[in-house]
């Protein structure tokens, strides 16, 4: 079917909205990588089943969604119209819920959110603490669409601001608009969008290009793969906008393979928008033509590095190259090429068809919109927020991630990536955009915020990012590439104790040499980490080199374990969870740990309940 | 566009073709600017660091690969700020890492005023400035050699480690080699390089061992003259 005309699309998304009825009920399930990882696929098909065991298959509609963001949670499963929310659902729960909650309206307590503090129980998603301080505006549909429907994605309002830019729009007024917006690049630069594709268009060269940059590759952010799983046609929609507002006709979104179901999903939304006339030759009978190709990645970080990223789609293996010349001048096989990230290309559909100037109200004075984060670490709620820019540290961490488990003291969270730096707990209150967290030593970077709790060693933070770098650079410039491999050495020597008092100085030198020195971003940003944690937790620096101490009781060579003879009750509970039977004791009676034996993992301190276990 | 350029390096003002390079516009007015991966057969690369400059006015600087980056009207320059040092001291540093005697890196070593290298040495050799890798893709046209792997374990390797199948023997790769690291020998009638023997021709008038025989296929097949020309060798002919 083609829909020749922005009429025709109106006209599909009515018929689509009447054929619906907002009371038949809808079982949704969570379809993402991580509630996939959790069973949810097969709770689909158990579900479908259960449903036409009973004969309700033609009552009940069975819906897959993306990511609803609250992954701590997953499986998900919500039944509207009552909306429904239940939580950690396995396959046993199937049946139960069909004759229950379906059929009678019951409700299942056990598998309701409660609240860790209050004990709070709470019913509908959308009045659960973790989505109520939210502002999903880019991920909030992922909870209401089918990923693999075009139609759904319709039915929401989907291609709608792309018929407007079609029909009503020209090039520099779509422009002027994004720019009016002061939407800025989500990958982590924070550079102003609508500049961008200004630069492109009025370069010379043809053909021009417009890519996506899909190659996440942050430690624990997820935040690009859960919008390509989720909402893959808003991306789409605001790629083929981009286009026309640039003036080109060849696209390409950059996927790492390691991402399956986001290069399914994109696939299959690039099929069907092709299939419908919304993408290809003479889009909705404007005369426009435009197509993406993917290029999949083979999931080096380096290549989400723009030269690099141009090396890769060429054919070339994926080394940065200087650029001294900007990519809108010349990119992609050195034609002008305007690349954005995933979000700042989901956020333009959102724009155009609310306006700038809503969209100015969000968000602080220099960073408009809403930011997507994914919250991982030490932190009660796992998952992916959507937050306004503005909002504070404290709030994304404590509001809506739920503090930190176990009760335990919030210590830093890191962001912006391997390249960001970590923010200790005086810092909690300050509003979160691009400008205030480079301040603070960080960067917005692409969203990951890794939480970290008073048993997180800075040193070993700093450490594990090098560690990371040191195995991601493509290891073209000498600084990066023996560098950081020098400075982690360094570090490594740190954490056994041997450090020396000169340690710090170098460390120092070093970064600087290799900020100023390296090739690319990867480079320049790699020492981050390190003066990060040195500017703000020097005293743990201090301690390992001087006192041979690790104050966070973490890195190996400087702990040893024991057992509080007063405080053990002898439960047994870490007896059992040593892994190199470490650990003795009689039940009932003070438990004791053999430090030849003892690899100091963990585990009892983990288990254990009272306390008993202490690290010195 | 003009034809030349006036840019200030070290306060000197200097005029250069536009178009050129900062490392080319100082080299042609007797200003030093140390550098290793950079060639004048080559491409631009950028990859060892060493020549890096600080460019800019006094208040927004920033450092550049002079090799890479193109000279401007009004562009500003210094060769010698204690940025700049402190970067190629580093690099030095790390270099000799990699290969601590080799006679080029001391020299540059000794320009910089490094005595040693404070970093562990490795003695890996090569130091991966990629001049055997982009002469054999740029001059020679075979790109029998390449980089594997990435960061540190990045190395100049045939492909798959094995006998390399485009290789003509040319031997161009360890003649441009700065540290002499790809051996390349000869001896009965064949030459060894790669760890691959390639049997030489001999010439037909003075018996001589002259040029590996698949090299000189390559010359015949891209100057198309005749078979018989490559059969003797360049003093008979």
């Amino acid at each position: 079917m083609k829909i020749r005309n922005p009429k025709e699309l109106e006209k599909l998304r009515n018929k689509l909205l009447a054929n619906k009825d907002p009371q038949k009920p809808c079982i949704t399930i969570c379809a993402s990588s991580g509630c996939v990882a959790l069973g949810s696929a097969r709770l689909v098909d158990v579900l479908a089943r259960e449903l036409k065991e009973r004969g309700l298959e033609k009552n009940i509609d069975v819906k897959e969604t993306g990511c609803h963001g609250f992954c701590e949670g997953g499986p998900l499963l919500i039944i509207y119209p009552e909306e429904i929310c239940y939580l950690r659902v396995s396959e046993k729960d199937i049946p139960n819920i069909v004759a229950k909650t379906v059929l009678n309206h019951e409700i299942i307590e056990r598998l309701l959110y409660k609240d860790q503090v209050t004990g709070e129980i709470i019913v509908k998603q959308s009045e659960i603490p973790f989505f109520k301080k939210q502002e999903r505006l880019i991920i909030g549909n992922n909870a209401r669409i089918d990923p693999s429907s075009l139609e759904d994605y319709i039915s929401t309002g989907g291609y709608s601001a792309l018929a407007k830019v079609l029909s009503q729009m020209s090039p520099e007024e779509v422009i002027g608009e994004i720019k009016l917006s002061d939407l800025r690049g989500r990958g982590g630069g924070g550079f102003p969008t609508g500049v961008k594709w200004a630069s492109t268009r009025n370069a010379e060269g043809e053909p021009k290009y417009v890519i996506c940059n899909a190659d996440e590759g942050d430690p624990g952010a997820y935040m690009d793969r859960s919008v390509l799983e989720g909402n893959p046609h808003s991306v789409l929609e605001g790629m083929i906008i981009g286009a026309y507002a640039i003036g080109s006709n060849a696209g390409y979104i950059y996927l790492r393979d390691e991402y399956p179901l986001a290069v399914t999903r994109f696939t299959l939304a690039i099929e069907k928008a092709r299939e419908t006339g919304l993408l290809g030759k003479n889009i909705l009978g404007s005369g426009f033509s435009f197509d993406v190709t993917i290029s999949r990645g083979g999931g080096a970080f380096v290549c989400g590095e723009s030269s690099a990223l141009f090396a890769s789609i060429e054919g070339r293996s994926g080394e940065p190259r200087a650029k001294y010349v900007h990519a809108t001048d010349k990119g992609l096989f050195d034609k002008p090429t305007n690349l954005n990230n995933v979000e700042t290309w989901a956020n333009v559909p959102l724009i155009i068809n609310k306006g700038a100037e809503w969209y100015q109200t969000i968000g602080t004075k220099k960073s408009k919109g809403t930011k997507i984060f994914s919250l991982v670490g030490k932190i009660n709620n796992t998952g992916l927020v959507e937050v306004p820019m503005g909002i504070s540290l404290r709030e994304i961490i404590f509001d809506i991630g739920g503090g930190i488990p176990k009760g335990r003291k919030f210590k830093a969270v890191q962001t912006g990536g391997p390249s960001g730096g970590c923010i200790p707990e005086q810092f909690l209150d300050k509003p979160v955009d691009f400008d205030e967290l480079v301040e603070l030593g960080s960067m917005m970077g692409s969203g990951g915020m890794i939480i970290m709790d008073d048993r997180t060693c800075m040193v070993d933070v700093a450490r594990y990012f090098l560690m990371f770098l040191e195995e991601e650079s493509c290891g073209k410039c000498t600084p990066c590439r023996e560098g950081i491999l020098q400075m982690r050495e360094i570090l490594d020597r740190i954490t056994q104790g041997l450090g020396e008092e000169s340690d710090l100085e170098t460390l120092e030198q070093m970064s600087q040499a290799i900020m100023d020195g390296s090739l690319c971003a990867l480079g320049a940003t790699a020492p981050n980490p390190v003066l990060s944690t040195i500017r703000f937790f020097r005293d743990e620096y201090e301690a390992h080199i001087r006192d041979k101490r690790c104050p966070a009781g973490s890195c190996k060579d400087l702990i040893s374990y024991s057992i509080n003879q007063a405080t053990c009750t002898g439960c047994g509970a870490c007896l059992k969870a040593c892994g190199t039977n470490a650990i003795t004791g009689e039940k009932k009676k003070p438990h004791s740990i053999d430090p030849e034996k003892c690899i100091k993992c963990g585990a009892c301190i983990e288990t254990c309940k009272f306390n008993a276990v202490e690290v010195s | 566009m003009a034809d030349t350029v006036t840019v200030t390096i070290n306060e000197r003002k200097i005029t250069a073709p536009a178009g050129s390079t900062i490392l080319d516009a100082a080299h042609d007015a007797n200003i030093h600017i140390p550098n290793l991966c950079s060639h004048e057969e080559l491409a631009p690369y950028g990859a060892c660091r060493l020549c890096m400059v600080e460019i800019g006015s006094r208040e927004k600087t920033k450092l550049v690969a002079s090799c890479i980056y193109e000279v401007a009207d009004g562009l500003e320059v210094r060769t010698e700020t204690p940025r700049v040092n402190n970067v190629r001291r580093f690099v030095i540093e790390l270099l000799l890492a990699r290969n601590p005697d080799a006679p080029v890196l001391r020299k540059i070593a000794d320009e910089l005023g490094v005595k040693d290298t404070r970093f562990k040495k490795r003695n890996k050799g090569c130091i991966l400035c990629g001049q055997c890798v982009r002469t054999c893709r740029e001059v020679v046209g075979v790109s029998a050699i390449g980089f594997k792997g990435r960061g540190v374990t990045r190395k100049v390797s045939t492909p798959f480690d094995e006998s390399p199948v485009d290789c003509i023997a040319c031997g161009s790769c360890s003649y441009i080699c700065p540290v002499k690291v790809i051996p390349l020998k000869e001896q009965d009638g064949s030459r060894e390089i790669w760890k691959t023997k390639f049997p030489l021709q001999k010439c037909k008038k003075c018996g001589r061992y002259f040029a590996p025989v698949k090299q000189l296929d390559y010359f015949r097949k891209i100057t198309k003259l005749p078979k018989e020309r490559f059969e003797v060798c360049l003093d008979c002919r």
